[in-house]
């Protein structure tokens, strides 16, 4: 098969700033492993990286069908990079179905790199392609570059004395591409032969099997006519100091092992298996010799309400879900707050309602922590801006709960909690210190009060084994003081009252709101929360570059809000809150501040890209934008 | 746990007044509770109560322990949670039929086959209590109530054979009525290393009264009932002149005045799980003639490793294997670069 496009590039080396590839495939092709390598690869040359990750709900969907497309976009650029981009400089595609959905994504001009064994007629047929049409011959794809090549034939050849069966060569197609691609960018393979060595230890023949693919990938670039052209995207000049790669999840659960490490309390962590919120079950039980016990718990209550055991005997009790399970808990989470012990809630948000969008993103659970209780039930809310702001987050997070000894919510999403990017790790020492409020010693004759608080209203912890500080807690309306069961009118009101203010307390104890981009003072505040912060960022910073008077201030704190948030809101005119959602932040902040702000929706599972909130922000601005 | 010495049944009273309607079977559990706690002398402040919610479970505030008392059918998953963060303390949890085997089942089941090391005070009282009078899921057929004025059309749970099929490792039954009985039952349940599981026929004298009594009530009691004992043949009756024999897997009801020798009856073994499971089926409606009667006593004890102690074990292990975690290693990680 001759492709019509095929066109020739000069063997030139280009200077590149910045670069989005989507890798797009069968969800059994390994597109995933394809882009984390070439993530952590990037990384590791000192380029700035963000990603996103894509991938069907179903495990094996049907092969070769739209349904069962997986894909993975990443950033990677010698700047600042904020969000996996809106649209692709380079877009390998694996198949006829992972060409159809996502080509729109690819920019006029941009690079094509085509899988010819995935164009096949049977292939064709699964993408829906009309009979006798096939996208890579019929010159509909003429704004491209486009490149074939076929990556099956050509693993197949590279392993064809490996003795390995054809389904296991077939699988190990990925690792031509990868290499390729290392070629085309002039990438080191030393990180993924590391990879192969760890992955496959004991098994010599699969380790030698994808380097011989990864190789042959690589000599293909160099040695093809076709492809006589290398691209070079130096390292980012990005602050000084040490980095890792690291992905939202996996960062929350190095948080959390933080946390317990600093506040001594053992990590307890309950959960139940739910997407997108299993990676850091995963990731923790690979920890116990930190002393982590993870529960596997039988269903999503048992999950919090095994937490809060542990909370009461003293452990960092943590529970984690996405926002299906969060429902579920939410009678535990009522009983954690009359209990007022520490409880870490992790809501990994994904699209809803009831089932919703397992694998896609989406911020419209912040009413369910805010209010997804029984009666007055306020909680502390804290949200992640970016995957490695996971990781300070769920460390304040766990702060708070022992030191204000309340549950506190900790929300992130899909989009972050897969995402990836640089992190410049902290030393353990430079960590803030967690202080749990263990009961202090009674005055001799005094009987120990459960419910008396300090100025933050906090109560104290008396742990089970501690003489003389037995006492018992439940979900009935207690006492003041006391703890005792009280069905007195007037001690309602008040206990409804001080659990009220014992989370506005928390404002006392948290850093004030400040600009993340931008001055003080303007005509526009874009307020955002959670993952959109690299979106909202590039939006505003463009922005200002073209003269506008934009700001961005990103929230972290949500309940409380910081003390000064009502001052910054008004020294702006307008205050435009993007979300991914049907208006949940703009509809809190209305409520508090009586500001006319105004809510910019996006529902559809992905990400806001900055292109669509610079139009939202000039479109508030009166400014007419060309379509 | 360490054990002291002298302390008496009231050192576990506390100060808040007891709300049990006046009659309640519950009062009977609770003193022997107090009693059996002081006898094996472990330390108040080691000790916990974990509570759900029904009547029953009002008990942690009248224990001067630690105590829990938490939402509908939890009690069992958060004195889990307890237990591995604290192997240390010695957990009781108690629940009724409702609690433990309606809205919190699943807990329930989940909690017999992990094997904690806690006991368990299932208090079956055949009614919900609380809420005043609905059928709860230990209801006989055809009870009339309060939410089944045409009789329960509901089939009850034999409460013992789903704790054999839900992997239990210690499995009794006692009754309120017979305070030495409970008290000796609570005793070995405390002992048991692994989730201890009694059930407890309980009187509510004001929704469900006398829903025992052809067990409890001197009557019947003799007719009616089995006391387990291990090693011992299965004998019963007023002279106790009756004896179960097992017809292979069939037990039958034999008179050893009528020829029947004590050597050929069922020897009750505890740790006989085949045996356990069919005492478990001991569970006919007394108004069919010819029904057996219901056992009484440990039906079955094993011995198997316990969740939190393989918890622990893993830790050691890991800890072991990878020398105990550093914070900055972790969060360096594997693949690291420098920006100068």
């Amino acid at each position: 098969m001759e492709p019509v496009q095929q066109k020739k590039i000069s063997r030139i080396s280009e200077l590149k700033k910045e670069v989005t590839i989507l890798f797009a495939g069968d969800s059994g092709d390994g597109i995933q492993l394809t882009g984390s390598q070439f993530t952590d690869t990037s990384a590791l040359f000192g380029n700035d990286v963000s990603t996103f990750p894509d991938f069907p709900a179903e495990i094996r969907a049907p092969q070769g069908t739209l349904a069962g497309v997986s894909g993975f976009q990443l950033r990677f650029g010698s700047v600042e990079i904020y969000t996996p981009g809106d649209v692709c400089d380079v877009f390998v595609a694996m198949n006829a179905a992972s060409l159809k959905a996502n080509i729109k994504k690819l920019i006029p001009g941009g690079i094509l790199i085509a899988n010819i064994s995935g164009f096949d007629k049977k292939n064709l047929g699964l993408a829906k392609y009309p009979e006798g049409i096939n996208p890579l011959e019929d010159g509909s794809l003429g704004k491209f570059r486009l490149y074939t090549m076929d990556i099956t034939k050509m693993t197949k050849a590279a392993l064809a004395d490996s003795g390995m069966g054809t389904k296991e060569i077939e699988r190990s197609k990925n690792m031509f591409v990868l290499g390729f691609l290392y070629w085309m960018y002039n990438r080191s393979m030393s990180r993924s032969i590391d990879f192969f060595k760890e992955k496959f230890k004991g098994k010599p023949h699969l380790i030698e099997a994808n380097i011989k693919v990864l190789n042959a990938g690589y000599n293909f670039g160099e040695t093809s006519e076709t492809f006589s052209s290398q691209y070079e995207v130096k390292p980012a000049p990005m602050p000084k100091g040490v980095y890792r790669n690291i992905m939202g999840n996996q960062a929350t659960a190095l948080g959390l092992i933080a946390a317990s490490e600093k506040s001594g309390l053992g990590l307890f962590y309950g959960s139940y298996p739910i997407t997108p919120a299993s990676d850091i079950l995963h990731e923790l039980s690979k920890h116990k010799n930190f002393g982590v016990k993870t529960f596997q718990a039988e269903d999503e209550i048992a999950a919090a309400t095994s937490a809060i055991g542990a909370s009461f005997g003293g452990a960092l009790g943590v529970t984690a879900s996405s926002g299906p399970g969060i429902a579920l808990k939410g009678e535990a989470i009522g009983l954690a707050v009359m209990y007022e012990i520490p409880l870490v809630i992790i809501d990994v948000q994904r699209g809803g309602p009831s089932t919703g969008l397992p694998t896609k993103t989406e911020q419209a659970d912040l009413f369910q922590a805010m209010y997804g209780r029984n009666s007055e039930a306020p909680v502390a809310i804290l949200a992640a801006s970016s995957p490695s702001d996971c990781f300070e987050t769920i460390f304040e997070a766990c702060r708070i709960a022992v030191e204000h000894m309340t549950p506190v919510f900790f929300l992130s999403d899909g989009y972050i909690a897969n995402g990836a990017e640089p992190w410049k790790f902290p030393k353990g020492d430079g960590l803030g210190k967690i202080t749990p409020k263990f009961a202090e010693e009674n005055p001799e004759g005094t009987p120990f009060l459960p419910y008396k608080r300090d100025s933050k209203l906090a109560r104290p912890w008396a742990l089970p084994g501690r003489k003389g500080f037995e006492h018992r807690i439940g979900g009935i309306e207690k006492e003041n003081e006391t703890g005792n069961i009280s069905y007195d009118p007037e001690n309602h009101q008040l206990m409804v009252k001080i659990r009220a203010e014992k989370i506005s307390r928390i404002a006392d104890f948290i850093p004030p709101q400040k600009i993340n981009t931008g001055q003080e003072k303007g005509e526009v505040l874009v307020l955002g929360w959670g993952s959109t912060f690299g979106a909202i960022t590039m939006a505003v910073k463009d922005l200002i570059g073209d003269g506008y008077s934009v700001s961005h201030a990103h929230l972290r704190y949500i309940n409380p809000f910081p003390k000064n948030l009502g001052e910054i809101l008004k020294n702006f005119s307008l205050v435009l809150i993007p979300e991914m959602n049907n208006g949940q932040l703009v509809s809190i902040i209305r409520d508090k501040f009586l500001v006319d702000a105004i809510g910019f929706n996006k529902i559809k599972g992905v990400p806001f890209t900055s292109e669509e909130i610079k139009k939202e922000v000039l479109r508030i601005l009166g400014v007419s934008v060309p379509n | 746990m360490e054990t002291i010495e002298k302390i008496l049944p009231k050192d576990f009273v506390t100060d808040q007044e007891v709300r049990w309607c006046p009659g309640c079977g519950d009062y009977s559990i609770l003193k022997q509770a107090q009693s059996v706690l002081a006898e094996i002398g472990i330390k108040r402040e080691d000790t916990v109560f974990v509570s759900g919610i029904g009547c029953s479970s009002r008990f942690p505030y009248y224990m001067e322990t630690y105590g829990m008392h938490s939402i509908h059918g939890r009690a069992t998953a958060i004195a889990s949670g307890l237990k591995a963060a604290r192997p240390d303390l010695n957990i009781w949890i108690v629940t009724g039929d409702g609690d433990a085997l309606s809205i919190g089942g699943n807990h329930f089941i989940h909690l017999l086959r992990r094997n904690f090391n806690v006991n368990v005070l299932l208090f079956n009282n055949e009614i919900y209590g609380l809420t005043k009078g609905q059928y709860s899921p230990t209801t006989r057929k055809g009870t009339i109530n309060k939410s089944a004025p045409m009789g329960t059309i509901d089939h009850p749970f034999n409460p013992l054979a789903l704790c054999m099929g839900a992997g239990g490792t210690f499995i009794a039954r006692s009754m309120d009525r017979d305070p030495k009985h409970l008290r000796e039952i609570l005793l070995r349940a405390s002992k048991h290393k692994g989730t201890s599981l009694v059930e407890i026929y309980q009187n509510c004298n004001v929704f469900n009264d006398g829903a025992f009594f052809p067990f409890t009530e001197k009557e019947s009691k003799q007719n009616e009932t089995i006391f387990l004992e291990n090693n011992q043949p299965i004998i019963f009756g007023p002279s106790r002149t009756m004896g179960i024999k097992l017809d292979g897997f069939k037990p039958v009801i034999v008179n050893l005045e009528e020829g029947n020798s004590a050597n050929d009856l069922w020897i009750h073994d505890e740790a006989d799980p085949i045996k356990a499971s069919i005492l478990t089926r001991f569970f006919d409606d007394v108004t069919i003639p010819g029904h057996l009667p219901r056992p009484f006593g440990v039906f079955y004890t094993e011995t198997r490793a316990c969740y939190e102690d393989e918890m622990e074990a893993q830790i050691v292990t890991a800890i072991e294997s990878k020398k105990r975690g550093n914070l900055d290693a972790l969060l360096r990680g594997k693949n690291i670069w420098e920006i100068k």
